[in-house]
């Protein structure tokens, strides 16, 4: 290989991680697929969703080649843009669809709170490193502060999924920074006993969504209609599934929503319960892959933003299948790196590229 | 690491410490999401292989329909191949409410792309009180080339819409059959019920239709068909995306009647602006040969059901035309009543036909004077000459003689009084009067007065013009008795195999041949030199008859009957029975026409443009004269 091309080579893949990347790739080659099927063989969705993959690598890459330290540093500005745009959208954000999510800044709209899904784990984390050598109960009171402040500003917006993603995001992270036992149970204990209040401030269109996962036959028109049709997908695919392209739920439109936040009951219906099993195991592998990557990351920020990163990767996937398959409430929750949309995907490769910087940067560090 | 041994050693003990607490808690992570997976896995292991045959059902009943083809109805024609009810298909633009949010908008945005009348809307309203929200209810009927394909542009603007092919069914001879093929209308929930009670709810799955009245409901088993399956492949919508499998409906049977739809024809307007009744039946078979009640009504009106107003048009009206005359409407029978009365006397030995009765023009009895009436007393009247100039007189006493419930008995073997048992419904029985009758129906014995007026056909008498016409025919064939019938066959389409109706005589009655033939003769006599000499004058056959006069209010004891001082409703009705040729008759039948007064003035002619039709072809060119007197 000529040096010049050693040398490119070299400059393309330094801060890749090979395993993560190579199980990345499957997995959205996957998503694809299924892709192809839920839009009934359309090609334009699909290579959209490819120009989608293809944004989503680019970014990735940028930032595996952003050092943790500089990213470190960018924690605490980020935050409070982060802050002041929720503000801004809740005193000015423009409605669409019921709910005040987005902030016209003249040139385009833009959701604040998805930059907030990257920008609270880096604060958190920041502030966590900041005061690792004298860590005190008080510094998780703050660090739930920092938490529960931008995640209110978005539930009011409102947009549960969001917020409970991004408390989820910030949850993991206080817990791995060492959140005291006592107090994990006394939080446990405590929300409990504020589960009837929650009820009460809750809007009624979420309600009706945890009625309806308790008994989505209360609704099979409204609000059931989703889980009821998305359980049938699921359960009518069998061991081995319908085979691709072949679902009937699937290609007779009765999955709603069946290219973005349903499109697992697609690949269910039409891979069966064998393919569940070879997506959970791919799942598992990408997140083990990242957890050996936090578990050696070399500095409390890094360890923490890893632990973050990967627990919020799970937990979409998580909420995602849980929600198809009928044990867990309708929430706006895409499955990563399957369902089609950029703004998922940007965020999800985002997440993998900071990893990649943790696992390759921190050689580094330690030299 | 050398590098950070610069560091104390206490701190490095303790980021030790601090990393291995992380790494227990990245652990218990871990396990956290093994578990959860875990959770997930079992989740899809229970739908998959534990409840998969459950929702495998539930995914093929949402993706498959059971949708019946409804089968198309037989046709009905006359003898001669004429079609008097048939199909036709064309468009209709279908609400189905539950899908539609605001109906009135719906419709309202409809009529900008299509005609919608008042009477649609109306006819819609009504349609919908009586039916479920989730069938689909025609909004527009018949709709034209140019409407299907605007409606098809603006398609999307109409969800819960939908334009249909459909069969149609059309009366094309309107109201001249009205009573007799009647018609078809929309499934009813009192349908229903009896459908799911008969086992035949399944068959009509598909359809929207069934007989109400007429033929069209007497042989809706034969006419209906068997309801096809066909099993399509639905997309959530509810459309269908390809067709799976297919078991075709089977068409209905046709009805190939006895009437001649021409001489029915002739029969309805011979009675030109009279209402009234005409009956003819074939002696020999029974079978129908025309059967008109005027006026009629257009039963296509009623197919999609009758809006409120042309509803309440028919309804109300004065000359009721939803009233089946010839079936349902019952009368006196006046004078035509007397050949049956003569066959009495002559079956109970109480007359001979030679003996002579005087006819001073009144008949006393009990105090009473019943009149004749005629001005003139007839003198020596013998039992040819009774019936020839029709003397009531010699009924008068005939009846007293014979008693009420030996003329009953007679009389219920020629079937009055009782339902002739012909193939549509609504026929009414009548009253044959008898002592028995008389105590159940007004808790009174009966008077020997009453019996007079009964010989000439008034009193309790009240018959059906489809009894007298029965009556009529069963004379004329001699006794030998048969259920009139309006259908000559059911012809299977598919195999062709013709399945007549009742060929066979339903009794005999036993009459003497030298009884029938004094009486017949007599008949015969009315036209020749009698009460309907005028109307059959000229006629190149023989035909037997006998007019009648059916009052419709009672004069009182010594006031005459002066027509022009009655009010046109209040008149008299006029009847004629004749059958022809006499020596072997070919056709009997009995006439009434409403409020025209005697029966050789008004209803003898109707007879005469039937028979001549019947028997010689001839098409007269106006309706039946009224003659005088």
């Amino acid at each position: 290989m000529p040096p010049a091309l050693r040398r490119l080579t070299r400059f393309l893949t330094a801060h890749l991680d090979g395993v993560l990347l190579s199980s990345i790739l499957l997995m959205m080659f996957a998503g694809l697929l299924v892709l192809l099927s839920a839009s009934n063989g359309s090609l334009a969705r699909t290579s959209g969703q490819l120009v989608n993959m293809l944004i989503a690598l680019s970014v990735m890459w940028v930032f595996a080649n952003i050092p943790p330290h500089f990213l470190q540093r960018l924690a605490l500005p980020l935050f409070i843009l982060g802050c002041a745009l929720l503000v801004g959208v809740a005193l000015v954000g423009d409605i669409v669809n019921g709910a005040r999510r987005w902030l016209n800044i003249g040139i385009t709209r833009i959701q604040p709170s998805e930059l907030m899904k990257i920008a609270l784990p880096l604060m958190l984390a920041w502030y966590f490193n900041r005061n690792e050598a004298t860590l005190r109960l008080r510094n998780y009171l703050v660090a739930g502060l920092l938490l529960a402040f931008p995640a209110a500003l978005i539930l009011r917006q409102p947009d549960l999924g969001t917020a409970l993603m991004i408390s989820a995001s910030g949850g993991y992270l206080i817990f791995l920074a060492g959140l005291p036992w006592r107090i994990i149970i006394l939080l446990g204990v405590a929300g409990l006993t504020s589960l009837p209040f929650l009820w009460s401030a809750m809007h009624d269109y979420q309600r009706q969504r945890v009625l309806t996962l308790l008994d989505p036959t209360t609704d099979p028109l409204g609000t059931g209609y989703h889980t009821i049709q998305s359980t049938i997908a699921v359960g009518s695919g069998g061991a081995l599934g319908k085979g691709w392209m072949n679902g009937t739920q699937t290609h007779l439109d009765f999955i709603p929503e069946r290219t973005t936040d349903f499109i697992f009951a697609v690949y269910a219906e039409e891979f069966g319960l064998l393919g569940n099993a070879v997506l959970l195991v791919m799942f598992l592998f990408v997140i083990a892959r990242a957890m050996v990557i936090t578990s050696n990351a070399p500095t409390l920020f890094t360890r923490l933003l890893a632990g973050s990163i990967t627990m919020t990767f799970f937990t979409y996937a998580f909420v995602n299948m849980g929600m198809v398959s009928g044990i867990l409430p309708v929430v706006g929750v895409p499955l990563p790196l399957i369902s089609y949309g950029g703004t998922s995907l940007v965020s999800i490769c985002l997440g993998f590229g900071i990893l990649m910087s943790i696992n390759t940067h921190k050689k580094l560090v330690q030299t | 690491m050398s590098e950070l041994s610069i560091n104390p050693g206490i701190e490095i003990r303790d980021s030790e410490r601090e990393l291995q607490r992380f790494r227990s808690r990245l652990a218990m992570l871990g396990v956290f999401v093994l578990t959860l997976f875990g959770l997930l896995f079992l989740r899809f292991f229970y739908l998959q292989v534990i409840q998969h045959s459950h929702y495998s059902t539930l995914a093929e009943a949402n993706r498959i329909s059971i949708q019946p083809i409804a089968p198309h109805r037989g046709i009905i024609v006359d003898r001669n191949g004429v079609q008097l009810a048939h199909n036709y298909s064309a468009y209709t633009l279908e609400i189905t409410p539950s899908k539609v949010s605001d109906l009135n908008a719906t419709i309202d945005e409809l009529a900008t792309v299509v005609e919608i009348s008042p009477r649609d809307r109306r006819r819609f309203r009504k349609l919908l009180e009586e039916s479920k929200r989730f069938e689909s209810l025609p909004i527009r009927t018949r709709l034209s080339d140019e409407e299907i394909a605007r409606f098809a542009a603006h398609r999307y603007r109409f969800p819960g819409v939908e334009a249909k092919a459909r069969l149609f069914r059309q009366y094309p001879q309107g109201e001249m059959f009205s009573h007799v093929v009647g018609h078809i209308g929309r499934i009813n929930q009192r349908e229903v019920e009896q459908l799911e009670n008969d086992g035949r709810l399944a068959n009509y799955r598909g359809s929207d239709y069934i007989g109400k009245t007429g033929l069209e409901q007497s042989y809706e088993k034969f006419l209906h068909g068997t309801t096809g399956v066909e099993e399509v492949e639905v997309d959530s919508g509810g459309r269908a995306v390809r067709t799976l499998s297919r078991t075709p409906p089977v068409s209905g049977n046709n009805l190939v009647l006895n009437i001649d739809a021409k001489l029915q024809e002739i029969a309805y307007n011979a009675f030109g602006d009279r209402r009234g009744a005409l009956v003819a039946i074939d002696p020999a078979t029974g079978g129908i040969l025309a059967f008109v009640s005027k006026p009629g009504f257009d039963p296509n009106l009623f197919v999609d059901g009758i809006d409120p107003q042309s509803w309440a048009e028919l309804n109300g009206s004065i000359d009721k035309p939803l009233l089946n005359r010839a079936a349902a409407g019952t009368y006196p029978p006046g004078s035509t009543f007397k050949p049956f009365m003569a066959l009495a006397a002559l079956f109970y030995g109480k007359r001979t036909p030679q003996q002579v009765i005087s006819d001073p023009g009144y008949f006393m009895f009990g105090g009473h004077r019943f009149r004749d009436g005629r001005p003139v007393p007839l003198g020596a009247v013998d039992m040819h000459r009774s019936i020839v100039v029709s003397s009531d007189v010699y009924y008068y006493s005939l009846a007293n003689e014979l008693g009420i419930d030996p003329i009953a008995k007679f009389m219920a073997l020629f079937g009055f009084g009782s339902r002739t048992g012909i193939d549509i419904t609504g026929e009414a029985a009548g009253v044959l009067p008898s002592t028995e009758w008389k105590m159940r129906r007004f808790k009174q014995r009966w008077y020997p007065g009453e019996t007079i007026s009964i010989g000439i056909g008034q009193g309790y008498n009240s018959y059906t013009p489809l009894q007298l016409a029965s009556a009529m025919a069963t004379l004329a064939n001699d006794g030998i008795m048969f259920r009139p019938h309006i259908v000559n066959y059911v012809e299977d389409i598919r195999t062709s195999e013709k399945s007549p109706i009742e060929p066979k005589p339903l009794r005999d009655l036993g009459l003497k041949p030298e009884h029938l033939k004094i009486v017949k003769d007599a008949m015969v006599g009315v036209n020749k030199e009698g009460t309907g000499a005028r109307a059959f004058a000229g006629a190149p056959y023989i035909a037997g008859g006998k007019t009648g006069t059916a009052q419709v209010i009672a004069i009182k004891q010594g006031e005459k009957y002066v027509e022009s001082r009655v009010a046109e409703r209040h008149r008299d009705h006029a009847w004629f029975i004749a059958f022809a040729p006499a020596e072997q008759p070919k056709i009997a039948l009995a006439v009434i026409a409403e409020n025209s007064g005697f029966g050789a003035r008004a209803a003898a002619p109707v007879a005469r443009q039937v028979i001549d039709y019947y028997l010689l072809g001839k098409v007269p060119n106006k309706p039946a004269p009224a003659e005088d007197d």
